[in-house]
């Protein structure tokens, strides 16, 4: 009988399909879903962000899908907008961090009295609170978007760079990099052959991890002052402007921003997932 | 000459683990070494490839001190080939570090064409080693230390695999040091067999 079942059940069969080409679509469809989010951020013009108080504090309508705020701003387009901005900026400073953490652990390989350094440096950074060093670096810079994206990219990288570091060290005692050490490679050249290989997962994972993380510190700069300017639709300044609203029973300018930031953050993960499934040879195998 | 001039070598700062071995090994020469387990034949094998640094003594190929700068012209093969593959590459990569390599001489050893496309971990434990071999050997390897490279291979496959290294011995005048517990195999292939012990002087 269970026999049956499980030969003549559509979701058994759906699952023997081979995962590396169902990672591949699960993947595709996440960048398309990304791509349409931050496509249509950049097609809507700047004209439908503007004041009109005819329509002030309006719940959502089919005009207006996710109500207007207190200056009868089209909510709607302000999330979308504000989504293209904060990705962009999560997704600029993410990269930054990531390239940073990933150049700093590989001096592990290239020289022990910089790797001391960093691991000082790693440990300074982590010592200090978060958000101060956010402040301190994005006052530094002057504020504005160059201030939040240098601010959250200096501060992101060192605990991307204390796993990476664990990462190397524990490839560069195998067996197969002394092999490739006296066949007479360099250890450049094994850092780009048999190191960097090893990290793609870790630095795809990294970087999705980092990436609400740095949408979300932009967000708390923001509201704090700090970062980018009121006038700006990031999600950061929507979030926190409502904040003030909730209790006058205008929800619409919490939550439907909140649950895109949060859909994009999970399709961000999802797609990560499966990117994963793609480039590692253990995973892609077990069926 | 491959020569292993007074080398000593210890763990831990007060236990030597064997102390002046002199060993010296001609081109063309099957050399065996066998000896009880925890002796330091594999340290030593070790330090003849210059994965380890003797406390005491030194390597030298052809009168030149090694490890030198660039390919060492002598290649270690060990136990476990699944640990010296990069279990990210497709075997195609895993002989590209090495160099060039003629279908005929793949073919020698017993490599097929189609494990080229493979990961690791979709060949087998023999098949691996053929590679590991095929890596080691290049035209710049002079000495090849087998550090029990058969023992987990099935009588068929060690014949098959030391066949096609005595070969090469011949062809290239390679000079080899068999490290092994199995005196039959050594009887059968090595042209000079050494008890570990006695070379370390602890009998």
């Amino acid at each position: 009988m269970t026999e049956l079942i499980v030969r003549y059940l559509p979701l058994k069969r759906f699952r023997q399909r081979n995962r590396r080409k169902q990672a591949l679509v699960m993947s595709a469809i996440a960048v398309v879903l990304l791509l349409i989010l931050i496509g249509s951020g950049f097609f809507i013009s700047a004209d439908r962000l503007t004041v009109n108080f005819d329509v002030a504090n309006s719940a959502p309508s089919l005009k207006y899908p996710f109500g207007t705020d207190w200056l009868g701003r089209n909510m709607f387009v302000r999330t979308i907008k504000g989504l293209a901005l904060s990705f962009w900026v999560g997704l600029l400073a993410a990269f930054i961090s990531v390239v940073i953490a990933l150049i700093l652990s590989l001096l592990l390989l290239l020289n022990k009295t910089m790797d001391t350094l960093v691991t000082g440096l790693i440990d300074l950074f982590l010592g200090l609170p978060h958000i101060i060093a956010l402040i301190l670096i994005s006052f530094m810079f002057g504020g504005g978007l160059n201030g939040v994206i240098i601010a959250v990219a200096l501060t992101h990288w060192p605990l991307l760079a204390r796993l990476l570091r664990a990462e190397i060290m524990q490839i560069k005692n195998t067996e197969y990099i002394t092999v490739s050490r006296n066949m007479g490679k360099s250890w450049t050249w094994i850092a780009r052959h048999h190191v960097l290989p090893h990290l793609v997962p870790q630095l795809a994972i990294g970087f999705i991890l980092m990436f609400p993380h740095a949408i979300l510190h932009e967000a708390s700069i923001t509201f704090l002052g700090f970062g980018l300017s009121s006038e700006q639709p990031a999600i950061g300044i929507i979030l926190s402007e409502a904040m003030g609203y909730l209790s006058s029973g205008m929800w619409w300018l919490a939550v439907f921003p909140g649950l895109m930031l949060l859909l994009m953050v999970a399709v961000f993960d999802s797609l990560g997932r499966n990117l994963r499934k793609v480039l590692d040879p253990f995973k892609g195998q077990q069926s | 000459m491959l020569k292993a001039n007074n080398i000593s070598f210890s763990y831990s700062p007060n236990q030597c683990l064997f102390d002046a071995i002199e060993l010296s090994i001609q081109p063309g020469e099957v050399v065996g070494l066998y000896g009880q387990s925890g002796v330091g034949k594999s340290t030593f094998a070790k330090i003849i490839a210059g994965y380890l640094k003797p406390d005491k003594g030194s390597i030298s190929v052809d009168g030149k001190l090694h490890p030198q700068k660039g390919r060492n012209p002598v290649q270690l093969i060990g136990q476990h080939p699944e640990k010296a593959i990069n279990p990210y590459w497709q075997m195609k990569q895993v002989l590209e570090e090495s160099g060039e390599y003629s279908d005929a001489f793949l073919e020698k050893l017993g490599i097929s064409k189609e494990w080229m496309h493979r990961f690791p971990s979709q060949l087998s434990g023999g098949e691996l080693q053929r590679f590991c071999l095929a890596r080691a050997i290049a035209p710049e390897t002079k000495y090849l230390i087998a550090d029990e490279m058969t023992t987990m291979l099935d009588a068929i496959t060690q014949a098959q695999i030391w066949q096609s290294v005595l070969q090469l011995v011949e062809q290239r005048q390679l000079g080899v040091l068999v490290i092994s517990h199995e005196l039959p195999l050594l009887n059968q292939i090595c042209t000079r067999i050494l008890n570990f012990e006695q070379l370390a002087g602890k009998v």
